[in-house]
């Protein structure tokens, strides 16, 4: 076990430097804006002297070196600056809105790897059959279509012409009370007071929007699917399995897709940086009220507040989302840390 | 001397390889096709465009496709067809204009360090591994926030989250060759390191750069339509397959389909065409790489 546990104290380790980067890349982001940041800062109404006095209060009248250690200062006591356009802290506007994307983002990966990765594993076993051509279609097709217009033809089709779907407004129509938050995920928290009808309805409202990011993202994954069972299948232990006589199915599940799950893993990273994009615009498409809104109706004022702090925490989030992967990874790997046992 | 005198074999060996892939898979040569309308688009859209694509005309707003507008009028009497043709001078630029600022800055940087090594290699790594740290779509809406909103700034920030591909392709490309016998037998000759790297090892890694440009070009079709599409970079009135998306998203609701359907058909259009062209110079370049 020891290997694993070094290897994964490894890993941890070697975020940090990334961590410092990208503070130093949204410091730098912060301060390069046209003109005189503290004029932005101090909002369109503000008279020399308010100006004068931001520009003290940020700091922006010492050295850059100084500016930075303020800036790491503030960001160290979660401090990303106050909204222009809301008023409140930017952190305690990101954290209420934060629930809401992540519910999006994790249905949304749950529906996209459940059809990707059956789809990635037929296809394989069967190429040259229907199956590996409607693969091939769904994954040059899925890479091809701006989200942003695929959840607009999902609303005209759901909505306008058949009627199933609700109006894209939001996560609850608003004859609904939103359930009381615990974790802040509509379906979790309405499960947890049993109000089941306020569940089926945030449910209805996900449908959607899930559907619009999962078209998205399950390209990449049943791609990298079908490419690693097509090479974990004619790898030489399978050809000795399938020679020992063990059964087709074990062949398949035990030894090929144990072995093909590890790029995919790996891919999932990737898939991430794409989906916590995509979700900006599908957010908006939607009136979905999550941070990729916000930031979208804080660029459209200019509160550039927001919308860094809204960069520095999806930069951060992800950066933790791909420590989490490569841990997931070294745990079903199987060959790291069997040495040790 | 030896170079000129194995340059025909291998010339006409590429280009019979090419051939045959192209009978081999007629999807590549669609793609060709279709990539030449889209070039027929950007340079003659304006002037094959029935309307003015910026002219209104309450008196027709909002009618569904006719034979007098071919993809129908938007909610101010403008020709849906012209402003989809005339968007794609503006649209194909930003994306051409993108990626060759990508290529050039990526190539450069990405083969000093791989030539080099050292410290140049040390801080670019860095570099990168911290660009490639951020969702780039996330990043490119920071820095565009930053620079301020504009086209050129559109352009800037796509060349920038594309950088790290080309740098990390043309480093690896580089620093493979970078003590082959080929780049000594320059270096005995006495070329300069610079005239060694440019005209000897850099032309190596162009065939799979190639086919980067080709996937990249599609992917910042469709990030420059996302940028503007939440309101950055192109504005309104301007005719801009994103933009015009976002003001037909408006009218979907009450069923007036063809606003939105027409640009956001003719992005994936565009997108597909790069995608199955960068899919078959794959195939050209690197048939071990097929799919």
């Amino acid at each position: 076990m020891s290997g694993r546990l070094r290897a994964i104290s490894l890993r941890i380790l070697q975020a940090v430097p990334v961590v410092i980067g990208v503070v130093v890349i949204s410091f730098v982001l912060t301060r390069a804006l046209p003109g005189d940041p503290a004029v932005y800062f101090a909002g369109p109404a503000a008279d020399e002297a308010s100006i004068a006095q931001i520009r003290k209060e940020l700091g922006l009248d010492r050295s850059w070196p100084e500016q930075f250690a303020i800036y790491v200062g503030a960001l160290l006591s979660g401090d990303l600056g106050k909204s222009l356009s809301t008023g409140q802290p930017v952190l305690s506007d990101l954290a209420t809105r934060l629930p809401a994307s992540l519910e999006l983002t994790l249905v949304s990966l749950l529906l996209a790897c459940a059809i990707a990765i059956p789809l990635g594993v037929l296809a394989a076993t069967r190429p040259g059959s229907w199956i590996d051509h409607l693969c091939r279609i769904l994954v040059t097709a899925g890479v091809s279509l701006p989200t942003f217009f695929t959840g607009v033809v999902l609303i005209y089709v759901f909505y306008y012409l058949l009627g199933f779907a609700p109006s894209p407004l939001g996560r609850l129509d608003f004859i609904y009370i939103a359930p009381p938050a615990t974790t802040g995920f509509y379906l979790i928290d309405a499960a947890i007071v049993g109000d089941w009808s306020t569940w089926a309805a945030a449910l209805r409202q996900l449908v959607l929007p899930a559907t619009t990011l999962a078209l998205f993202t399950l390209a990449p994954i049943a791609r990298m699917t079908r490419a690693a069972m097509l090479s974990a299948l004619s790898a030489d232990f399978i050809r000795t399995a399938r020679a020992a006589g063990l059964r087709g199915r074990t062949v398949l599940f035990a030894y090929a897709f144990r072995n093909a799950l590890l790029p995919v893993v790996t891919t999932l990273g990737m898939v991430f940086s794409f989906m916590l994009g995509a979700n900006v615009l599908v957010e908006k498409v939607f009136a979905w009220p999550g941070v990729g809104s916000y930031a979208v109706e804080a660029l459209v004022v200019s509160d550039y507040a927001a919308v860094q702090g809204f960069v520095l925490a999806m930069a951060l989030l992800f950066v933790a989302l791909n420590l989490l992967i490569d841990l997931i990874y070294s745990l079903i790997d199987p060959r790291i840390g069997f040495s040790a046992q | 001397m030896t170079e000129a005198m194995h340059e025909p074999p291998r010339s006409r060996s590429t280009l019979d390889h090419a051939l045959y892939v192209l009978r081999d898979n007629p999807v590549t040569l669609i793609a060709f096709a279709m990539f030449a309308l889209l070039l027929f688009m950007a340079l003659f859209g304006p002037l094959v465009a029935p309307y003015d694509p910026l002219a209104s005309n309450t008196d027709v707003a909002l009618k569904p496709p006719s034979a007098a507008h071919w993809f129908g009028t938007d909610n101010l009497g403008r020709d849906v067809f012209s402003r989809v043709l005339v968007a794609a001078r503006l649209d194909l630029m930003i994306s051409i204009a993108a990626v060759a600022l990508s290529f050039i800055v990526g190539s450069v940087l990405g083969a000093a360090a791989g030539y080099w090594g050292g410290w140049i290699d040390t801080v670019l790594g860095r570099l990168l591994d911290t660009i490639m740290a951020f969702p780039l779509f996330v990043l490119a809406m920071g820095i565009v926030a930053a620079l301020g909103n504009s086209v050129e700034n559109i352009i800037y920030a796509t060349a920038i989250i594309n950088t790290p591909f080309y740098a990390r392709l043309v480093r690896a490309e580089v620093n493979i060759r970078r003590n082959a016998g080929f780049a000594q037998a320059a270096k005995l000759a006495g070329n300069s390191d610079l005239r060694v790297l440019a005209f000897h090892i850099f032309p190596n890694a162009l065939p799979p750069m190639m086919v980067q440009v080709s996937l990249n070009l599609g992917w910042s079709i469709l990030n420059a339509a996302g940028l503007s599409f939440i309101g950055l970079g192109v504005r309104p009135p301007t005719a801009e397959w994103g933009v015009m998306v976002a003001e037909g998203a408006n009218f979907i609701v009450s069923g007036e389909w063809w606003v939105a359907l027409f640009p956001g058909l003719a992005l994936m259009f565009a997108v597909f065409t790069f995608n199955l062209l960068g899919d078959g110079l794959r195939d050209i370049v690197d048939p071990r790489q097929r799919t």
